[in-house]
């Protein structure tokens, strides 16, 4: 494939201090994710793919080596250029769903165009259009209390997905939910690739990993293995 | 974040915690409704002042000349004291010298006080009886409601007539036409000849509670010595007049007294601006306290306010890392804290503008002291709400805007 890689990172590196010791979580890590790709960071725990999940995710920073994001480097930006690419390059979903309590379905999908300083009308038009997108356009005014599980991880869906970002981060997204509902999930997350979504999952179950294009395996803060499948 | 989503965000929460937001803005509460309260009630007191109590007192362009000051500020001293009672008292030649030593047009009247029994028929009254001469009405600004003033004749002549006010003439008359009427003052007889317009009341006591007869009339022998004044008024036609009579009047007494230049006056000689210097001074005094007041309970009240807001930002760190994941930057969580705190601080001042004003009305409605709201005060009462809150939330929401956002989205 010739296309520019969306995500390009060089012996990345994440050290930790807890107390007096040293732990190292990645110990450099290179990789190329290019766009459209679907990937599985697949793992044990402790194997470093929450913090490699982080880092590509612009939530944290490598203590050493280098992140290109869409060709802009990332690993040396301050707190705030990082809210930036947050905001505009990347869809963010949780295990936990982490919706604001407080909010309605249709005011959290809303959330990252506020920070977009998208103005109120258009905010509006587009995060119906994001729950259209998942299916859950009837529920747009109800609390994330009021919905199933299910229903709440469409909801952190659409809103990952209303600012039209370059990857789509999933961090185990079927964690919490019964394995009919993990099927529905899984099949937005299908459909949403399908339309061109580049998605980037982190999870440790291996059928859910099944459905992604690429498998890449953690092991102590290394990669393990790098597998294409032939489909892709 | 725009600002109108802060506001919208801060409305919610505080509105979604009633209780929490009540108590934390107590302390900024009480700190406006004191001060609202206080300069509002004080205002009143300046505006009563200036309008009243200096104008009954003394009226524009008005100064006495008498032994001693009649209007005091601060406390005397008994050797002060002691002096002013071994001053000599005002006489006739003084009075009258000094009201022709006048250079500019003036009128002049003379005034003797004292306390006496006045009677008609079975109805008595313990009034303040005072003598004085004809253009006494003049000076005082006082309206004859019915009947006429004594005569300069009468005066020089002492006839027995008198001048009464209101109140009087309705305690004693009930619905009987006070004029031409006999009364008795110490049991000597008066005919009353007119009846004074109302003056109203001060603080609740009434200024219609008093009887003018002329200055030589039989009753002059209980109120001083022989041929002895309280004072003598001067009335003139402006504020430059008045300083050039008052001159002149202290050189004319001086001379008269014998006053070498480095001694000092041996008489006192009053204006109404003097006794509103004396009022300015308990005003500026309390102007200097109030702030102190003022400030130790917003303090207290600034400090309850970054407590809760330290809680908040405690219980909505899991709330501030999914902001932050979604792109808010510092400046925005900062501005999201800020804009609460602030608009908490700022309701409780509203609030404490509201029951302020509504204690300075109860206050107004039930004890005579008067009440004027200074707009002043409500614009300091809300710049200070939204000071105190913003000074408050400063520490609670930069330590929500420096939060990791990894860290926080880990936390239950």
């Amino acid at each position: 494939m010739s296309g520019a890689a969306l995500i390009r990172v060089r012996q990345l590196e994440r050290e930790y201090r807890m107390d007096a010791e040293i732990v190292q979580a990645l110990r450099g890590v290179s990789t190329e994710i290019r766009p459209n790709e679907y990937v599985a960071i697949m793992g044990p725990s402790g194997s470093g793919k929450s913090t490699l999940m982080n880092l590509i995710g612009c939530l944290d920073t490598p203590t050493a080596g280098e992140y290109w994001l869409n060709g802009v480097e990332v690993s040396q930006m301050d707190d705030d250029e990082l809210a930036r690419v947050r905001n505009r390059e990347i869809g963010f979903v949780f295990q936990t769903f982490n919706l604001l309590p407080r909010a309605s379905a249709l005011h959290n999908v809303e959330l990252p165009l506020i920070y977009a300083g998208v103005r109120a009308s258009i905010r509006r038009e587009r995060a119906v259009t994001a729950l259209q997108r998942v299916g859950l356009a009837d529920r747009m005014g109800h609390k994330p209390s009021e919905l199933s599980g299910g229903q709440r991880q469409r909801v952190a869906i659409a809103r990952g997905l209303v600012n039209q970002p370059s990857i789509l981060l999933a961090d185990e997204p079927t964690g919490n939910l019964d394995s009919a509902t993990s099927g529905e999930i899984m099949s937005v997350f299908d459909e949403l690739h399908r339309q061109g979504q580049t998605i980037v999952m982190v999870t440790h179950e291996r059928d859910i990993a099944a459905r992604a294009h690429r498998v890449i395996t953690l092991l102590d803060g290394a990669i393990h293995s790098d597998t294409m499948r032939e489909a892709a | 974040m725009p600002l109108r989503e802060a506001f919208r965000l801060a409305l919610q929460v505080i509105w979604a915690n009633k209780m929490k937001s009540i108590f934390a803005v107590i302390g900024v509460f009480i700190g406006v409704m004191f001060l609202i309260a206080v300069v509002t009630i004080v205002q009143g007191m300046n505006r009563y002042m200036t309008d009243q109590v200096a104008g009954n007192f003394l009226g524009a362009n008005t100064f006495q000349l008498r032994r001693y000051p009649d209007f005091n500020a601060g406390n005397i001293s008994p050797d002060t004291w002691r002096e002013w009672r071994r001053r000599p008292r005002i006489t006739y030649d003084d009075a009258r010298a000094a009201a022709a030593a006048i250079t500019v047009p003036a009128s002049t009247a003379w005034e003797s006080n004292t306390s006496a029994e006045v009677a008609y028929r079975d109805k008595s009254a313990r009034i303040r009886v005072i003598g004085a001469t004809e253009d006494y009405f003049e000076v005082r600004n006082w309206t004859i409601e019915f009947g006429r003033a004594f005569s300069s004749q009468e005066v020089r002549n002492g006839q027995p007539v008198v001048v009464i006010g209101s109140e009087v003439a309705e305690g004693l008359f009930e619905n009987l036409d006070p004029l031409g009427r006999e009364i008795t003052i110490r049991g000597l007889p008066y005919r009353v000849i007119g009846v004074v317009e109302s003056q109203g009341n001060i603080f609740g006591f009434s200024l219609d509670e008093f009887a003018v007869a002329p200055a030589l009339s039989p009753v002059k022998r209980f109120a001083n010595p022989p041929r002895v004044v309280d004072v003598l008024l001067v009335k003139a036609q402006s504020p430059e007049d008045m300083q050039t009579a008052m001159a002149d009047v202290e050189a004319v007494m001086r001379s008269r007294r014998h006053l070498r230049p480095a001694q000092d006056n041996s008489f006192a000689l009053e204006s109404a601006a003097g006794v509103l210097d004396f009022w300015g001074q308990i005003n500026r005094i309390m102007f200097a306290v109030l702030p102190g007041l003022v400030s130790i309970s917003l303090v207290v009240g600034g400090i309850v306010i970054m407590n809760i807001m330290l809680m908040s930002v405690a219980e909505r760190t899991r709330e501030i890392g999914i902001r932050k994941s979604l792109g808010a930057r510092r400046r925005d969580i900062l501005r999201q804290f800020l804009v609460e705190s602030a608009l908490l601080a700022t309701l409780g001042a509203a609030i404490g503008i509201g029951f302020g004003l509504a204690v300075a009305a109860i206050v107004d409605m039930t004890t005579p002291l008067p009440a004027s709201v200074a707009p002043w005060s409500i614009v300091v009462g809300v710049l200070l709400g939204a000071g105190v809150g913003i000074a408050a939330g400063l520490y609670p929401a930069s330590r929500a805007a420096r939060l990791d956002p990894v860290e926080a989205m880990r936390q239950e």
